[in-house]
């Protein structure tokens, strides 16, 4: 347990002293919050509109559920930039370590893989948390000027959402920089990954045979839009949760793989 | 404290290392000799549990390094070829993380800081950023690192590599003071170094031990006899008939080294002492002697003989083996 909490915390102090990781933060604030302007006025204007139109032709504006149409478009744009931002975070997790040779010093501690995956991903899952939490301000923002005040699951379901999508992706490019000592091999692998995951159902054709089926199925966007909808379903948190494994899974046998280590 | 047996690692078909068995004793500081590819780092990572060897057993401090890797490895101290630091932390959080992961008891972790610290000469260096540090520095972070957690063996892979004449004498003096409380493995390319720090000496070459011995016992074995050098004064062309009738001499050769002296190299069977017997025949012939010393073969004449003898006796390269690689290894 303490070796676990060591790793936390080096990884964690490890990003409090990176550019990159104050670099992602910024651009994820500030592309998240500039959408999450864009989303509001839109479709404030649109409502706006609406009202307008049904005014002139004598009947009832047609009711608009502005607040989850705007979380639905605003989870959205979170997943489209962690695809793009995750990669950034993990690339160096194991690569750097391998470049900069402390791995012979993890590696000749007396510390399980275990310990060291967990530690990492852990502390990973909690600059998440990090890049999450400030965007709550922005839905503070509608709860103060609602009337009436919006019901809490939508919110709590998205954030549900973009959290265990960005775990999965987060375990995954793990794994990626654990094939490979450069960090932009790494970060490059990540992206690969994750726009095949995106991607994947495309390739599935109208029929619904089982290797359709199966493609749909591992669309990790897919599984992502019940959450915008505030829709919780339990065999989507399965699917991340299994991603999640998986990814980290094979960053274990990465390590353990004797080609690792020279 | 430290046995190993019959220790094969292979790189595909590249045998790294082949067929090392050794055994270190408690407090003993050995000596890993040989030149760039040899597989000094390769054998000193398999001891420190890094990665498995393809053959073989190795033991450090009673506990099998792959049965019992961790018990193992919380009883080693390891400073690979380039220090493992993560630059940007200080001096301080780097140890105290290192001793975390090391097993350190939290109580016990402010006291073992202070100690490596004043052990390895960074005793106010605490604060510093390691990035900010010289090379040298770093160096002693590295051993300070390895030391942190009090440990019964000592792997240092090239300790001396890449430091100023200086800091070289100094890691050396720092190395030399740990004698009695670890046990050391340290490789070194470079020949001074063992016979300076070490009680012992492994020569490897090409993935092999081709000597074990003490430095002293390596060189007088080398030497296969006695030589000794004489300049004497006077009449040079009578050495030969004064000195060659002696009881173990075999051979001596003169040479006029002017101003009226001659330099001689009088060569012995080694089964009994001359050197009083050659002075006094050169005194009582009427001569002057001005100089009389036993010529050692250094340490880098047996290292030089043996890796050489290797060579020639054992064909170019051993099969699958690439000579290109040997640069790539030093780097
Ligand atoms: N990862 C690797 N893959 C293939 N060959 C390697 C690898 N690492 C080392 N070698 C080879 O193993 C031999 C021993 O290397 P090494 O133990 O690093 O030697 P030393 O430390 O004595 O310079 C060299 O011939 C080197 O080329
Ligand atoms: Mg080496």
């Amino acid at each position: 347990m303490r070796n676990y909490f060591a790793i936390v915390c080096k990884e964690l102090y490890g990003f409090f002293v990176s550019p990159i990781a104050y670099a992602v933060l910024g651009v994820f604030f500030a592309v998240s919050g500039y959408f999450f302007f864009g989303i509001t006025t839109s479709l404030i204007e649109r409502v706006q509109q609406m009202g307008f139109q049904s005014q002139q032709f004598g009947s009832a504006p047609p009711p608009v559920d502005v607040f989850s149409a705007i979380m639905s478009s605003f989870f959205s744009v979170i997943s489209t930039i962690f695809l793009l931002l995750m990669p950034l975070i993990t690339m160096g997790v194991f690569a750097e370590e391998k470049k900069r040779g402390t791995v012979e010093l993890l590696f000749t501690s007396p510390l399980t893989h275990l310990q060291l995956i967990l530690g990492k991903f852990t502390a990973v899952m909690v600059f998440l948390l990090v890049m999450l939490v400030p965007t709550i301000l922005n839905l503070c923002l509608l709860y103060f000027y609602s009337d009436p005040l919006p019901p809490l699951s939508p919110v709590l379901n998205g954030f549900l959402g973009a959290f265990l999508l960005g775990g999965s992706l987060l375990s995954l490019g793990i794994f990626a920089s654990s094939l490979t000592e450069s960090q932009i091999v790494a970060g490059i692998l990540s992206f690969g990954f994750f726009i095949i995951l995106w991607v994947v159902d495309w390739m599935a054709g109208t029929g619904s045979t089982l290797a359709n089926e199966v493609l749909r199925y591992l669309s990790i966007m897919n599984h992502y839009e019940d959450f915008t909808r505030g829709v919780l379903d339990t065999s989507h948190v399965f699917f991340y949760l299994s991603l999640i494994f998986i990814g980290l899974f094979l960053t274990s046998v990465s390590l353990n793989s004797p080609k690792w280590r020279s | 404290m430290i046995e190993v047996e019959h220790l094969t690692k292979r790189y595909g078909l590249l045998a790294a290392i082949e067929d090392v068995s050794f055994q270190v004793r408690q407090g003993e500081i050995l000596g890993f000799l040989g030149p760039n590819g040899a597989g000094k780092t390769t054998t000193m990572r398999i001891l420190a549990g890094f990665f498995p060897a393809t053959e073989g057993r190795a033991v450090v401090a009673g506990y099998d390094v792959f049965e019992h890797p961790l018990e193992a490895k919380s009883r080693v101290g390891y400073l690979p070829e380039s220090p493992p630091l993560y630059t940007e932390m200080t001096v301080d959080s780097y140890l105290r993380f290192v001793a975390t992961i090391k097993g350190v008891a939290g109580a016990e972790t402010p006291d073992r800081m202070e100690i490596v610290k004043d052990r390895c000469g960074l005793a106010g260096q605490g604060e510093r950023l390691i990035k900010h540090l010289s090379k040298g520095y770093r160096q002693r972070v590295g051993l300070a690192q390895a030391l942190i957690h009090d440990p019964d063996v000592l792997i240092l892979d090239e300790p001396t590599i890449g430091l100023d004449p200086r800091q070289i004498i100094e890691f050396r003096e720092l190395i030399g003071s740990l004698r009695g409380e670890h046990t050391i493995i340290l490789s070194t390319h470079i020949l001074p170094e063992v016979s300076m720090t070490c009680d012992r000496v492994i020569i490897i070459s090409r993935g092999r031990i081709v000597a074990v011995d003490s430095p002293r016992n390596l060189t007088s074995r080398m030497q296969g006899g006695e030589q000794i050098d004489l300049t004497v004064g006077g009449d040079g062309s009578r050495v030969n008939e004064l000195l060659g009738g002696l009881p173990h001499v075999t051979r001596v050769a003169v040479e006029e080294a002017g101003n009226g002296l001659s330099s001689v190299l009088v060569e012995a069977d080694g089964q009994a002492e001359v050197r009083h017997a050659v002075a006094r025949q050169v005194i009582r012939g009427g001569l002057d002697l001005y100089e009389l010393k036993v010529r050692s073969v250094s340490l880098e004449d047996v290292f030089v003989e043996l890796t050489t003898e290797e060579e020639t006796s054992e064909g170019t390269f051993r099969e699958g083996e690439d000579p290109d690689r040997e640069g790539e290894a030093a780097s």
